[in-house]
Order: structure tokens, then C-alpha cells, then sequence
């Protein structure tokens, strides 16, 4: 492949800085400032830095780019120092135009630029070699961090040849696209010596001199608001420092966590609730269903005649999937530091969206932003939210010194945005002979676009990542909600051979703030869909997963997947006594993934035992990572099926804590396996696709074991 | 002025006798490893080894450990080697990390008293400690590799022939 040198790559020679090589993506905007800075860097103390330009939250984002460097590159990646990226829009995500990282974009959007710029430095740093030695380049070799000219047996150092290299103009370079050394190979994650020694900095860790740190107490009404305090108490004891007022609520600040937080048990605040006191999540549920049975909503997909496949059909089946409201529960709650001075903003931060945090911050405050990224203790999709950043803003602001804003559990269980509650009315057409006519698909839930357009713009939606804008498009803002994907993604684009298939979006804004939670829109509309096929299939009296395969007869990477995950897990043979199994098989995030699960019944509830699942993500970068992340998918899926859900009583969440908002333990956790369907396709997503297929095929199995058909999230067999 | 000993030092402790050992660690003497996750002892993110043993340190006041022996993941060996470690890097135990400080003290803890623990033993002693990431199937195998390491390491040399 050709690399263009002049939309890609610019080299800079830095007076004593080596070898700095910028990367410029191609729809990078323009109109920003930009200050000098690389995707990597070498320095003549012979110092290869890689800059980690997707967020590293768990997902293996900083082995991924190590390793596209390293193939390019010839060092190992393991030699790679790592500096997280900091805010800038040239590390904006090219797919979606922001600094931000999700949507399962990472492996994909890194593959090529990274590549690039390993080779070229390769070349320069190889150009600067035969110079230096007055030999062709064609006689030099760049090895493990040396170039060394075979016939001489001369060599130097990347390090050695830094700054000559810097000066060399930019080579055309031709990558790699076979042959690889690195690329699929199961390198060890880089940032694991990090993480076995307590050294990693997470955003809770940040130290800045003179810091103090916030608790804040908010109403427990959500969007309720502060009508009066009374901080006397709190202000005399020891170790308080301030009691402010700001947007969220009230903070008070202390010289440690502890002192802040005993402080802020002895404020008397009276909240003025707001409209939100009279919410109750059974009450949305009733809505809901009653939205569904109506006719109301927006036909976002479209194909045949569905009314007419279901006027001939000689079977209706019909079925309603509830799922709830779900926090993401990230084992670091949220926090931030930020210092205002009068010259600056400067943040510390564990977030998503590094690039939407620093657009955020300059409408409280209109002053250059210098953002420090750190580790990411989990993301799931809350940290792109920025909730938490603003709140370090304002109330450094407020006091005029540094602070670091800490949630406790509960804060961030209660006063955080969740996946919206969900609810699907399908109903499917058969013919005599058992073969599936039609689909039509209402779903009732929020707009998460449209909550991310209020947060970031004003009408004309300024400063919002431009797919939103896209998105809008001459419509504006208000047109967001209703084309708003992420409710009904995957429900449109179901890969069954049909005659016909509606979907219907119907939109109901309960008023509670709702976020991107791994798989996103996937995470309820593949239960609704891969449960009704299972429903369709024995309404039909076909076996689950034939059923499937024959309904997917052009659709071969969705077969693929689901016949390798129903020959490693023995689905021809009978499974073991008191065993049930289910399957599901779901495309999302460009990649296609199959479960199959293994459950039993003890004393009413539900034991998966075993889950086996299978992914196609295109091209492999490391099928460690790729596993690690279907088994991770698989316990966060797991939690989601069989423990989770964030209830409102009163416009109060119910849930507070782990206790009542159980992840999955380790003594719950089933025999994983995981298969990869390799092939040379173009890399896709990996850290969210296999999240959708785990609670349908849960469900499935637990129906086939007990007949019973279990149609809301989290799963309860009868009281 | 409170006196504990961490990681093998003594060190003079200016904070309220109510402060959890936690936020002494973390706000006061700036030992970071040792993880907030719940306040309740409900995660194991905060897990520290006292006089020895695992122990949730986010629900104990200092004033209740004076005079104690507190190991932290900063402490756990020397060249962050301890078995428990090196089996956590060759199976690539870690995403996020955040709760692996937790993971590895209560991994170490259970190792100290069980050298060859069964996954019943596993599941019983690792149970407590949150992974939203889900690394638990390879905290289990882990576990038994730094086992195998323990044995290693402490098994008499064979004699050269």
C-alpha cells in the first residue's frame, strides 16, 4: 500500500528532541490551535514513546498500538514507553470525528496510522544510517531497535540516529500486508507490569501539590436542585476547608477524602425535587407497553409489505422484552481534578472523550484547557458522559485551588447516566410449512444522542462531534431524537431472510439522563431479536440453531460464527442431564458474534455453567486481547442478565451500592470459552460485540431446559 | 500521632482515629495502589494484608490497627516478583487493574495459608473481590500458576549429576 506523505504524515525536527513524527488525520479540523505533537517519539537517551491515542480503560487499546507500531516499527513492543494521549483534535477518533473512544472504533481507526508511522520512522531512521555511513540504504537493515549495514556489520541505535533522521524528508513507504511478525501474534499486554504493582495512575490516584478534594451532595431526585443549606456544622470541623454551592449541588471540601465526606454528612440541605419526585420505573413500564400497543412512533426501517406478509401469514407470534435501567458500575468511581487559575484550566481525568470533556469545560469557562489523561479504572461507556470533569471546574473554580471531585459508590450508582430502559413488541408472520415471512419490530425507549446534543451545543450544534452533525443535518438539532440509531440499532438490521420487516421507534423521554453502556442500542435490541427467533423456532418446531442457519443462508459470517460456537459447545449432541442450552448470534459493532450457554436450575435460580462463544472481528491484532474481551463481554453481559437493574421509586434510584447492584462474582462465573473466526478481513470491534448475544442465549437455554419463557431483564424464575 | 508499620517501616500517622487504614494510606502517606471501590467492603478494591492476613481496609478505622503490621500491593515483594504477580503478567490476568492491588492481596493472602488451593478454595477465598472487567477465569488459572511458582521456588534444587 502507498502512503501519501502529504495528507498523512508531517515530520518535525525538534531542536533536541529526535525524531517526532506527526500524524494528521486526513479529516482532522483545521480551525483548531495545534501544538506540536506525535503518535510516537524517539529521543537520542534512545527512548521510543508510543502516544496511546484511544483510551485505555481494560480494553487492551495500548497492546493494540503498540503492537501496529512495533510491526512497522521492528522493536518489540514491549520496549515501548507509553504517554497517554492528551486532549487535542488531531487524536480525534476519524469515525467519529471527536476525541473520544467507543463504539468498538479503536483497532479499526489505529490499523492504518500507526502502521504508517512505524514505517516511516523505520525508513528515516535507515536514510539517516546509510548517510551517516555512505552506503546505499538498500544495504541496511532496521532490527529490534539497530540499524545495522550488513556488509560492514556497522550499526547504531534508533536512539543514536534520532536527530539525523528528524532531518531526512518524509519517504513514501509501501506497509506490510503479509508476513506479519507481530500483528496477530499473542503479544503480553503492555500496561500489565503497570497494573500487578500498584504504579498505574488512575484518576483517583492523581497527586497535584496543594489539592484538596470534594464531596458533593446532590439531590436524590434526579434533575431535582439545592433550594437551601445550612453548612455550619460541617464548616467548624476539622479538615473542612469550603462549602460551595454549585451546579450539581453542594461541595464540600476538605484535606482528604475522609474529612470531606464526614463533613458532608453534617450538611442540612433542603432540594427543591422538581418534576422528577412523581417517577416511579414500574409506572415507565406501563407507558411502555402501552406506547407499543398503539400506533404511535416513527418507521425507521422499511423493507416489503409487512402488512400483507402478515395478512397471508397462517401463524402470528407475539411477544413484549422488558429490559431496565442499568448502571455501568465501573470499579473506579467517577472523579476528577481540575486547577483554575487566571490564566488556565488544567484537568486530570479518567475519561472516554478527552476532546468533549475540553469543549465542556470552555462553556463554564472560557479560558485555554491543558487535559491530562490517566488510566481508566473501567469505562463501559459512562466516562463519556463528562459530568464529573465539569463538576472538578466548577468547583475549583468556586474556591480558587486545585480539588479533586471523588464520588463514592453510591454517588456513582445513583446520580450517573444509565442504558435506557427498554421495551420491544415483536411480532413474527409464519407460513404453513413453518417458514418466518415477517418481522415487525416496535421498540419504546430514550434518544441517548439527543441527551449528548444537549450537553454539548446550542442549536446550531456547535462544538458537537461532527457525526452528530451529520446526523442532524440540515434539520438541526431537533431531528436528532428521532434518527437516533442507538435505540433501535440491530433491531434494523436483522440478518433473517424475510418477505418483509418494519421497525417502529417509538420515543418516550422519562427525564432520566441516558449514556452509552457497552453494545449500546445491541444491548436490548438483540435480546428482543435473538429471543423471538428462538420463540419463532419452536413455534415452528425446528431445532434453534437450523432454524437460524437457514434464515442466514447469504448472511455467511453470521453462519460462520454460529457454527463454530455450536460445534465447540457439542450443540448436535444431548446436553448433560438438567442442562438446558440456548444459542444467539448477533452483528454489531461490524463484527459478527455467537453464544452458546450451558444453564441449570437450583432452587429457582439460574446457574449458567458454561458459555461458549464465537467472534468475527476481520483481521486479529492479538487473540489474546480478543478473548480477554469476550470473556469480559461475557461476565459484563452475565451481570446485566441475572443480577442488574437501576429502579426509580419516586424519582429516587433504589439501588446504591454492590450489594444491591450485584456484578457477577467470581464463584458465579461460568467455564468460558472462546474461539476466534479468523480471517483477512479489515479489523472490527471486539470490546462491545459480545455483550447483545449473552442474555438471549441465557434465556434460550433457560426455556429449553424449563419450558418457560422469560421475557425481562434481569432473568427470575417464578417467586 | 498514630504508629503503624508499612511495607516494613514505621511511620507516624497524623489523621482522626475514625479515618479508614484507606484513605490514611491513600490521602495521607500517598500509597495509591490500594484501591476505593465501594466504601463497604463490599468489592475488595481496597484489600491490604494486616499482620499478615487479607483485610478490607476501606471499613477499618486506623485507630483500630495501631502498632500493626500493614502490607500493601507497594509491599507485596520486593521487585514486584511475588509468585502472585508473575503468574498474573504470563496469564494476563489484567484489563482495567483497578481492582487487581485487591486481587493480588487477597490472591496472596490465600496462597500464604492454602499453597495449593482447589477452585472450590479459590472461588470461596476470591469470591469477595469485584472484577467488572471479568479477568476471573484468569484470576482462577493464575492463581494456580503462582501456586506451581510457590512450589517451584521453595522445592530443595536436584542434585547436579
Amino acid at each position: 500500500m502507498k502512503v501519501s506523505r502529504r495528507d498523512v504524515l508531517k515530520a518535525a525536527a525538534l531542536t533536541g528532541a529526535g525524531l517526532v513524527l506527526e500524524i494528521h488525520p486526513a479529516l482532522a479540523d483545521s480551525k483548531a490551535a495545534l501544538s506540536p505533537m506525535g503518535l510516537l517519539r524517539i529521543t537520542p537517551d534512545d527512548v521510543i514513546t508510543l502516544v496511546v491515542t484511544r483510551v485505555e480503560m481494560g480494553q487492551g487499546t495500548a497492546t493494540m498500538q503498540a503492537q501496529l507500531l512495533a510491526e512497522e516499527l521492528a522493536v518489540s513492543p514491549s520496549r515501548l514507553v507509553l504517554e497517554l494521549a492528551t486532549a487535542d483534535r488531531r487524536y480525534d477518533n476519524p469515525r467519529l470525528r471527536a476525541q473520544l473512544t467507543g463504539g468498538s472504533t479503536s483497532t479499526a481507526v489505529s490499523f492504518e496510522p500507526f502502521r504508517q508511522a512505524g514505517a516511516t520512522a523505520r525508513e528515516m531512521l535507515v536514510r539517516a544510517a546509510a548517510a551517516s555511513w555512505r552506503v546505499p540504504t538498500a544495504e541496511c537493515v532496521a532490527q529490534d531497535g539497530v540499524v545495522t549495514h550488513t556488509r560492514s556489520m556497522k550499526s547504531a541505535r534508533y536512539g543514536d540516529l534520532a536527530e539525523a533522521a528528524a532531518k531526512q524528508s518524509l519517504p513514501s513507504v509501501t506497509l506490510k500486508t503479509k508476513g506479519f511478525t507481530v500483528i496477530g501474534q499473542p503479544v503480553p499486554r503492555v500496561d500489565a507490569p503497570l497494573k500487578v504493582d500498584g504504579r498505574a495512575v488512575f484518576g483517583l490516584d492523581v497527586k497535584v501539590p496543594g489539592a484538596l478534594t470534594a464531596v458533593i451532595l446532590r439531590c436524590p431526585v434526579r434533575r431535582g436542585t439545592v433550594a437551601s443549606f445550612d453548612a455550619r456544622e460541617a464548616q467548624a470541623m476539622p479538615g473542612v476547608t469550603h462549602v460551595v454551592q454549585v451546579p450539581s449541588g453542594v461541595a464540600v471540601v476538605g484535606k482528604t477524602y475522609w474529612h470531606a465526606k464526614t463533613a458532608a454528612a453534617k450538611v442540612q440541605v433542603t432540594w427543591d425535587e422538581g418534576a422528577m419526585a412523581a417517577f416511579d420505573s414500574s409506572a415507565l413500564r406501563e407507558t411502555h407497553l402501552k406506547l407499543l400497543r398503539g400506533a404511535d412512533g416513527r418507521r425507521v426501517t422499511s423493507r416489503g409489505d409487512v402488512d400483507a406478509v402478515f395478512q397471508r401469514a397462517a401463524k402470528v407470534v407475539e411477544a413484549e422484552y422488558e429490559l431496565p435501567f442499568l448502571a455501568h458500575a465501573p470499579m473506579e468511581p467517577q472523579n476528577a481534578t481540575a486547577h483554575v487559575t487566571e490564566k488556565q484550566v488544567e484537568i486530570w481525568a479518567p475519561s472516554q472523550g478527552p476532546g468533549l470533556a475540553v469543549e465542556q469545560v470552555r462553556r463554564i469557562v472560557d479560558k485555554p484547557v491543558v487535559f491530562h489523561q490517566t488510566w481508566l479504572g473501567g469505562g463501559f461507556g459512562r466516562r463519556i458522559a463528562q459530568d464529573y470533569v465539569l463538576e472538578a471546574v466548577q468547583v475549583s473554580k468556586a474556591i480558587g485551588q486545585p480539588v479533586k471531585v471523588v464520588w463514592s459508590r453510591e454517588d456513582d450508582m445513583r446520580h450517573s447516566p444509565y442504558r435506557p430502559a427498554a421495551t420491544h413488541r415483536v411480532r413474527g408472520a409464519l407460513d404453513d410449512k413453518g417458514r418466518l415471512l415477517g418481522w415487525h419490530h416496535r421498540v419504546a425507549t430514550q434518544s441517548i444522542l439527543s441527551a449528548l446534543v444537549g450537553e454539548m451545543a446550542g442549536a446550531a450544534l456547535a462544538g458537537a462531534p461532527e457525526f452528530l452533525r451529520d446526523l442532524a443535518g440540515a434539520a438541526g438539532k431537533s431531528a436528532v431524537a428521532s434518527r437516533d440509531m442507538t435505540a433501535f440499532e440491530g433491531a434494523n438490521t436483522l440478518p433473517y431472510a424475510l418477505d418483509a420487516l418494519a421497525v417502529d421507534f417509538v420515543r418516550h423521554e422519562p427525564g432520566v439522563p441516558p449514556a452509552f453502556w457497552r453494545s449500546v442500542g445491541h444491548s436490548h435490541t438483540a435480546f428482543a431479536t435473538e429471543c423471538f427467533v428462538d420463540e419463532l423456532a419452536h413455534a415452528a418446531g425446528k431445532d434453534p440453531v437450523e432454524f437460524r442457519k437457514a434464515l442466514l443462508k447469504l448472511q455467511h459470517r453470521h453462519r460462520w460464527v454460529l457454527e463454530l460456537a455450536a460445534e465447540k459447545a457439542g450443540w448436535a449432541t444431548k446436553a448433560p442431564d438438567g442442562v438446558g442450552r440456548g444459542c444467539a448470534v448477533h452483528k454489531s459493532f461490524e463484527s459478527y458474534c455467537a453464544a452458546v450457554a450451558e444453564v441449570r436450575v437450583l432452587d429457582s435460580s439460574i446457574r449458567v455453567e458454561r458459555l461458549v462463544l464465537a467472534i468475527d472481528c476481520g483481521r486479529v491484532v492479538n487473540p489474546e486481547l480478543v478473548k480477554a474481551q469476550l470473556e469480559s463481554a461475557a461476565v459484563f453481559g452475565l451481570s446485566a442478565t441475572l443480577h442488574q437493574e437501576v429502579r426509580f421509586e419516586k424519582g429516587r434510584v433504589v439501588q446504591s451500592n454492590f450489594h444491591d447492584y450485584a456484578p457477577l462474582r467470581l464463584s458465579e462465573c461460568p467455564r468460558l470459552e472462546c474461539f476466534i473466526r479468523e480471517n483477512e478481513a479489515a479489523p472490527t470491534g471486539v470490546g462491545e460485540p459480545g455483550v447483545p448475544v449473552i442474555a438471549p442465549a441465557v434465556a434460550n437455554a433457560v426455556f429449553a431446559l424449563t419450558g418457560k419463557r422469560l421475557r425481562s431483564l434481569p432473568l427470575k424464575l417464578g417467586e | 500521632m498514630l504508629k503503624l508499620t508499612i511495607n516494613g517501616v514505621e511511620r507516624e500517622v497524623d489523621a482522626p482515629a475514625d479515618m479508614p487504614l484507606l484513605w490514611v494510606l491513600r490521602d495521607v502517606l500517598g500509597l495509591t495502589g490500594t484501591k476505593f471501590g465501594c466504601g463497604m467492603a463490599l468489592c475488595g478494591a481496597c484489600t491490604v494484608h494486616l499482620n499478615g492476613q487479607a483485610t478490607r481496609s476501606c471499613i477499618l478505622p486506623v485507630g483500630a490497627v495501631a502498632g500493626q503490621r500493614v502490607t500493601t500491593i507497594e509491599g507485596l515483594a520486593a521487585n514486584a516478583d511475588h509468585p502472585c504477580q508473575r503468574a498474573w503478567l504470563e496469564l494476563n490476568v489484567p484489563q482495567c487493574g483497578y481492582c487487581q492491588s485487591g486481587q493480588l492481596m487477597q490472591a496472596s493472602s490465600l496462597l500464604a495459608n492454602n499453597p495449593a488451593p482447589t477452585d472450590a478454595d479459590i472461588d470461596s477465598a476470591m469470591s469477595g473481590n469485584l472484577c467488572r472487567c471479568g479477568t476471573y477465569p484468569r484470576i482462577r488459572a493464575a492463581i494456580h500458576r503462582a501456586a506451581e511458582l510457590s512450589r517451584d521456588a521453595t522445592a530443595p534444587k536436584k542434585e547436579q549429576p
